[in-house]
């Protein structure tokens, strides 16, 4: 366990009763002492705040910075501006997921790259390889803490911390503040399906941050979140995780994800992707829940349709929010049509479950 | 951490009550955390003492339960079904998953006391 590498903020954890699992190479809190549920609850009705500093930090700049980027990464980065973000995937010359991604962008040639912890290395390798000359990529994953404010009361607690006057981005939004002499680069972004924000600041403030936070946040009902709550919150809203619902075996059009992916202009793998599309995709991601009561499914439980095994949870899980199970599955396009019956095999049962169209958790 | 001195318990966190009652502890609930599921064994099953007789499913993860002696499942605890956090709230008592008529002679998962089980928890 040694090897694991951990956040500023992992001391910090453990003294808030975090339960500690390895997760990307990580040490980091799968929930605290509150529990999986009330944290994922806490989110849907006031405000969580998760540590996310194990993902990785890249910082590019320079003439060319734009254009670069553009041309590794799937989405059209030409439709924004200084101020906002994108997100979208690094693929492989066969338009298989690297990884998935938003760019945030500061100024005309000054980007942040936010990627997944588990590829930072793998990323930086790959952007180092075809990085265009002049462009400075910077990889600032140890230097960088993370939260994620996230929930309904996320603003109102953004409004408290960052004092009168700091007028909040707008959805997707980005900007630089100044706080106690440090930069923070506060963006309108999540993974969780909630109003929310992601902090990017100093790690050696990281513990102090943390706490004031969740001092101003507490009247708004703001508690500390793990890593079980922030993937039962996607997967109740289909954001995919990298690694389990996406893979370099798989292109986004299949991830039913092709939006995020500007077949008009030319990046790494779009060729792959346009040969897909013109022979038309034969498998497709799809959300399923489960209609009768049952265990929690789980990635990698198979999914039949009357006897014929049609393929696997990518992801699954316990919706909180829906009390169901429910979990993300490629399948053949013909049986992604919402209403499908299928059924779920745990441990040698098969459980009903049925096609239903994404997201499957949406506010009232 | 409570460990009550009438149950005697199994290295693998279940406690087995002189009635032949069966659940799991407070520390390994605990650890566990929120229980969203148990699969309970059907009345009548015979099972061995460290055989695979229930599984816990919490949010994020699925746990055997091993029988802690040799017997005959003559009764579950059907309330599981609709209210499983109650493996959270009340493991020694509502929370109970099943109950064995044990073998004669009794066959054991080598089982300790509650002073044992508090030393292996630490």
């Amino acid at each position: 366990m040694s090897d694991l590498k951990r956040t500023p903020l992992h001391s910090a954890h453990v003294a808030l009763g975090g339960k500690m699992v390895p997760f990307g190479g990580w040490d980091m809190p799968v929930s605290y002492a509150t529990g999986i549920l009330t944290e994922h609850r806490a989110v849907r009705n006031a405000a969580g705040v998760f540590d996310i500093s194990h993902m990785g930090q890249f910082f590019v700049r320079n003439a060319g910075a734009k254009a670069w980027l553009n041309s590794v990464f799937s989405n059209q980065l030409d439709k924004i501006g200084p101020g906002q973000s994108q997100y979208g995937f690094l693929l492989n010359e066969r338009g298989g997921v690297i990884d998935d991604l938003i760019i945030y962008q500061f100024g005309d040639e000054q980007f942040l790259v936010v990627v997944n912890a588990a590829k930072i290395d793998e990323d930086l390798a790959w952007l180092q390889q075809h990085l265009a000359p002049g462009v400075k990529l910077e990889n600032l994953s140890d230097e960088c803490a993370a939260l994620a404010l996230q929930g309904p009361k996320a603003e109102a607690i953004y409004r408290d911390f960052f004092g009168a006057g700091a007028e909040p981005p707008a959805r997707l939004g980005v900007q630089v503040l100044e706080r106690n002499g440090s930069s923070f680069y506060v963006a309108r972004t999540g993974y969780t399906g909630e109003d929310g924000f992601e902090f990017f600041f100093p790690a050696g403030s990281a513990e102090s941050v943390l706490r004031e936070l969740l001092e101003v946040g507490k009247p708004h009902g703001l508690i500390p979140a793990g890593l079980g709550a922030r993937d039962s919150l996607r997967l109740e809203v289909c954001y995919p995780l990298n690694g389990s619902d996406l893979s370099p075996e798989r292109t986004p059009l299949e991830a039913a994800l092709s939006i995020f992916c500007a077949l008009d202009k030319e990046f790494i793998g779009v060729e792959a992707l346009r040969a897909q599309k013109a022979a038309g995709v034969k498998e497709r991601q799809a959300a399923l829940k489960m209609t009768e009561k049952g265990p929690p499914p789980r990635s990698h439980y198979p999914v039949f349709q009357g006897d014929t095994q049609v393929g696997e949870l990518t992801s699954g899980g316990l919706s909180p929010c829906l009390e169901c199970g429910i979990g993300l599955a490629y399948l053949p396009v013909e049986l992604t049509k919402p209403g499908t019956a299928l059924s779920i095999d745990i441990r040698g049962k098969r459980y009903a479950a049925v096609v239903e169209k994404k997201p499957l958790y949406k506010k009232a | 951490m409570n460990v009550p001195d009438n149950l005697r318990y199994a290295k693998s966190h279940e406690w087995l009550a002189a009635d032949g009652k069966v659940g799991i502890t407070d520390h390994a609930q605990g650890e566990l955390s929120d229980v969203v599921f148990v699969d309970l064994p059907k009345i009548g099953r015979k099972l061995k003492a460290g055989e695979t007789a229930a599984v816990v499913e919490s949010v994020k993860a699925a746990s055997d339960i091993y029988a802690p002696a040799s017997g005959e499942v003559v009764a579950v605890n059907d309330q599981l079904g609709e209210n499983s956090g109650l493996v959270n709230t009340d493991p020694y008592g509502d929370g109970w998953m099943f109950q064995l008529k044990l073998d004669e002679p009794a066959e054991e998962n080598g089982l300790v006391d509650a002073a044992g089980y508090r030393a292996q928890i630490g």
